[in-house]
């Protein structure tokens, strides 16, 4: 994985007109994504994350202001691009997949058209060429009788095979990024497997960047190489899916990881994050966690915190990790995971991070 | 927002007194549970959103104006307008302050030359018909209110028998299922295939013609159309799990129909009722025209217009004012309607 | 050594099909039986189109059962023809959808929502005592009495999941149908559910059948899992049992694919991919295999799979 930088998102917000106010959605999102690689940005329903990605495909609603921010693809800033310069981009650069396959797809159009209509369009490839790389596309998501399937309508595909072939259709243009917002949240367990490992297996033969959105940590454990936390319209943690994982600062963080039942399963009862997520009519002053935090402090409802670099790669936005803060105690699954980190780190011989 | 360095914190993260950093109480259920946005039941949420829509509201305005002028003009109107006057017959419009413009003058176009009507016939002074007389003297303008009043009233009693009878049927269509609503939906279509001029003709041979005559007729007819949008709502909402978790409450049949259902489909059903009523006006207004709706004196805009069209050639405005009345208000009732559905159906949540 | 533990429903057979007789016949539950012990929470567990909803729905009555035996408390519950009856068994067993943005009626307020059983039961002599009765209720579930003058729509999907649990609590029943009640909800809010749930089973005294299709989750909540797929129940035990000892190649399917929050874990796991066996004449059926643990299979399979379970057994206490 090189250290090239794919896409770029600088100091990111965005509000909402709505009828009741306006609602900041984003409030500051900084981020990078490095070519070759898998970012997860984790976070509950309401957190920003759709919105986020939304904004990268300017594929915002009519009551949506970016209000500040950079967005720099490849170096170049397309937050003031065009609506017919960001079609250049869509689809060929930066391709997107959805939540529902059932939805996803034309229902009056036969897949291979669907397939080969991004190719067309973008490269000016002929019809006939167009479907042969359909073909060669739906081959490789792993569609069997590709060849007889190709007339076939999405309606009868089942939900796992339809979620392929928009995979197949995202990828036809061997994009830059590839964008995909909760791809299986909708799936069952045993075809959300297969299809993570046919993301991870494209991933390798296209070489493109995934931003991978969800709530599911469990998926985010099996395809990230990195992981962002966002809360309340913000990024609260950064860094890679081993110090996610095993070395977390933000409670927030350490309240999704304690919500999950664990492999022994001997808890008796799942630490859970009390009340629900902030409104972002009227965000709370200060860290907008701090209402649902057991930890927090004074300062907490009145200041939002500044990140806290942890490692060159691993930043959380805590005051809890500013030298005055108290040392306190996380949840039990929380130390058994830092214990984990101490450990691996500890025995690594050259101090590799 | 900057990043700290752990080894490097600058002076101003530095200086914040320890005591900041003393734990929270913590928050009660409320400001965690808080939920910022006011309240607002589905009518005010479409009031709101019917609001935004120019056409609607203007729509709306006329519409209650017209409505109010029809309805206090049963007491208060400029002349009585059955009260014939040979003397007075054909006279244009005269409007005291218009008395400059050709047309509204009390004068006309007589051989090339414009003549004073109203002399010619010694109108006194004070005397004005604003949009003149028809050919027995009978003032325009009052029958003109009289006609919107009447031909309002056979298309709202019309809507709401419809609403009745089709919402019932829908309903209980939809409810019940299985070979009952097999049973009822086939006799909806023998219903619908006889047209509803056999209908009308039928009718009459029965009853006098008339206001009654009009309204069961329509009634006869009109009702599938509701009957058949309710069942397909009523379908759809069945299966939703709130129907299903008031089954498993225990609550009767009825009480879900009345509970559950209908306040979910009032959307529909009042948009479906803002568009028949138009049609229904249009109706009655065809049928008068031809002559087998309401008989003289009564007035309706389609008598109205049946009787304008006979002298059209020689007094235009006999039958341009009660066809500009009904265009405008079918038009109204028809924008109405289209705002009020997209008022109660939001495709975006915002 | 173990009490004689009081069975609140046992279900025999059970059989739901739609559209029998004809071309497009769904045999959504096809055979199956199990029991629930008072007090205890089973899981059913199993993939889209596998019959657990509609087990449960014909549990609680919502379909009238094809065929079998539904026990609940000593009675048969499947032929319940009487009004009053069916009245009585209502107040005795509720549900918990699955989508919280269609479980509430959306054009009724919260009070009213929750309020419904108790209206309907007449538990209420007047309008005051409603009205406590329903903030009780939203306090017991985490919400504030001020949300019950509010309309569903503005809510989240956690808040409104726990008022569906308050309109299920409202006419106090003794065990409750969860139907898939967290799947829709994200996984912080899916503990808080989860936790409430456990809450209220230990305060109440309720009876869970909690239906659902993450494994993992199930196994934290339920004493014994049924795994189903196709109808059928393929494998059935404690849930430590299931979730550590599962052997029916399903069963080991579907475990081989649940992602855990542990990269390590994630980093080495092999999926194991099932496939349906081909149709031979053997008479397959629940059978129990080592005790309290049952696999779908043929008797001659039952010493293969007993093999099985002691091998991993052995397994496990070696690590």
């Amino acid at each position: 994985m090189t250290m090239e930088k794919v896409l770029e998102v600088k100091d990111l917000q965005i509000s909402f007109d709505t009828f009741a106010g306006k609602v900041n959605a984003i409030r500051g999102v900084s981020f990078e994504l490095f070519k070759g690689e898998t970012l997860a940005i984790v976070g509950e329903s309401g957190s920003g994350k759709s919105v986020t990605t939304r904004s990268i495909m300017r594929l915002l609603s009519s009551n949506a202001n970016i209000d500040n921010g950079e967005i720099l693809f490849k170096g170049e800033d397309i937050v003031h691009k065009t609506e017919k310069q960001m079609q250049t981009i869509r689809g060929k650069e930066i391709a997107m997949i959805f939540q529902d396959p059932m939805t996803s797809l034309d229902p009056t159009m036969p897949i291979g058209k669907q397939v080969a209509e991004s190719l067309i369009k973008h490269n000016k490839v002929s019809k006939k060429e167009g479907l042969d790389q359909a073909l060669e596309l739906l081959k490789l998501v792993g569609i069997p009788n590709a060849e007889k399937r190709l007339k076939n309508y999405p309606h009868q595909f089942s939900g796992g095979q339809r979620q392929r072939i928009v995979i197949a259709i995202a990828l036809i243009c061997y994009p830059e990024v590839l964008i995909a917002d909760e791809p299986t949240t909708a799936l069952d367990v045993t075809i959300q497997a297969q299809i993570l490992e046919l993301l991870k297996d494209l991933q390798q033969k296209i070489s493109t960047s995934i931003i991978f959105i969800t709530h599911d940590l469990g998926v985010v454990a099996n395809v990230a190489d990195r992981v962002a936390v966002m809360y309340g319209g913000r990024l609260v943690e950064v860094g890679t899916s081993e110090e996610i994982f095993y070395n977390p600062q933000h409670p927030y963080t350490w309240g999704l990881l304690g919500s999950m039942p664990t492999m022994e399963g001997t808890e008796d009862k799942l630490y859970a994050i009390p009340g629900s997520p902030p409104d972002l009519l009227d965000p709370p002053k200060g860290d907008a966690f701090y209402p649902r935090n057991e930890f927090a402090m004074k300062i907490d409802a009145e200041e939002a915190p500044p990140y806290f670099e942890v490692s060159p790669t691993h930043k959380a936005a805590t005051w809890l990790l500013a030298p005055q803060a108290p040392k306190i105690t996380p949840p039990a699954e929380i130390v058994r995971r830092w214990a984990i980190y101490a450990e691996r780190h500890n025995t690594t011989a050259g101090g590799v991070k | 927002m900057e990043t700290v360095d752990l080894n490097n914190v600058p002076e101003k993260i530095k200086k914040i007194p320890a005591n900041d950093f003393q734990p929270l109480d913590t928050s009660t259920t409320k400001e965690r549970e808080r939920i910022a946005t006011p309240s607002l039941s589905f009518l005010q949420d479409s009031w709101r959103r019917l609001k935004k829509n120019k056409a609607a509201v203007i729509s709306l305005v006329f519409l209650g104006i017209i409505i109010f002028i029809s309805i206090i003009t049963i007491w208060v109107s400029p002349h009585d307008p059955t009260q014939q006057n040979v003397a007075y017959i054909n006279l244009p419009p005269r409007i005291p302050f218009l008395d400059s413009i050709n047309g509204f003058n009390g004068t006309a176009n007589v051989a090339g030359k414009m003549v004073d009507k109203y002399a010619q016939a010694n109108v006194p002074d004070n005397v004005n018909f604003y949009l003149g007389t028809d050919g027995l003297g009978r003032d325009v303008l009052s029958r003109l209110f009289m006609g919107t009043r009447i031909s309002l009233l056979i298309a709202f009693i019309a809507a709401l028998l419809d609403i009745t009878i089709g919402v019932t049927y829908g309903l209980i269509s939809g409810l019940l299922g299985g070979r009952v609503d097999t049973v009822m939906q086939r006799v909806l279509e023998v219903l619908s295939g006889i047209p509803n001029l056999v209908v009308m003709i039928l009718m009459l041979t029965v009853f006098d013609p008339g206001i009654l005559s009009i309204v069961l007729a329509m009634v006869i007819t009109n009702w599938i159309s509701m009957a058949r949008i309710v069942r397909a709502q009523t379908l759809k909402l069945k299966d939703q799990e709130f129907v299903l978790a008031a089954q498993t409450l225990g609550e009767s049949r009825l009480k879900i129909a009345i509970k559950h259902i209908l306040p979910n489909i009032s959307s529909v059903i009042i948009v479906q009722m803002m568009f028949s009523i138009p049609s229904a006006i249009f109706f009655e207004a065809f049928l008068s025209f031809i002559g087998l709706g309401l008989r003289p004196p009564t007035a309706s805009l389609g008598t109205l217009l049946n009787e304008g069209y006979k002298t059209f050639r020689f007094l235009p405005y006999l039958m341009w004012i009660p066809a500009v009345t009904l265009s405008v208000v079918m038009i109204c009732f028809n924008l109405l309607a289209d705002g009020l559905r997209d008022a109660f159906d939001p495709k975006m949540k915002e | 050594m173990s009490e004689k533990r009081k069975v609140l429903l046992d279900v025999k057979g059970l059989k739901q099909y739609f559209n029998v007789g004809r071309p497009d016949e769904v045999r959504a539950v096809d055979d199956i039986s199990f029991h629930i012990y008072e007090g205890e929470t089973f899981g059913l567990v199993g993939e889209s189109g596998s019959g657990k909803s509609t087990t449960g729905r014909s549990v609680i009555r919502l379909y009238d059962p094809t065929g079998g035996e539904i026990i609940f408390n000593g009675d048969d519950i499947s032929k319940i023809r009487s009004k009053s009856g069916m009245q009585a068994f209502r107040r005795e067993v509720q549900m918990i959808f699955q989508d919280p943005y269609a479980s509430l009626n959306p054009r009724m307020k919260v009070n009213d929502i929750i309020a419904e059983g108790i209206d309907i039961n007449h538990l209420a002599k007047d309008a005051a005592e409603r009205e406590s009765k329903v903030n009780e209720l939203l306090k017991v579930v985490g919400l504030d009495p001020s949300h019950g003058t509010r309309y569903p729509h503005e809510f989240s999907g956690g808040q409104r999941q726990r008022i569906g649990i308050a309109r299920a609590l409202a006419v106090d029943p003794r065990f409750i149908i969860c139907d898939e009640p967290i799947s829709a909800l994200d996984v912080s809010i899916q503990a808080q559910v989860v936790n409430l749930l456990q809450d209220l089973q230990k305060d109440a005294g309720l009876t869970y059948l909690f239906i659902a299709h993450d494994l993992s989750m199930v196994k934290h909540i339920s004493d014994r899992i049924g795994v189903m797929h196709s109808g059928r129940l393929l494998e059935m035990g404690s849930s430590d049992d299931v979730y550590n000892f599962g052997v029916h190649p399903y069963t080991e399917s579907l475990l081989s694919a649940i992602p855990l929050p542990d990269p390590d874990y994630e980093r080495t796991r092999k999926r194991i991919v099932y496939k349906p066996q081909p149709e031979d004449n053997k008479e397959r059926k629940l059978r129990e295999i080592t005790p309290e643990h049952y696999v779908y299979c043929s008797e001659d399979e039952v010493d293969v799979y007993r093999k099985k379970i002691e091998e991993k057994k052995a397994k496990a206490t070696q690590e």
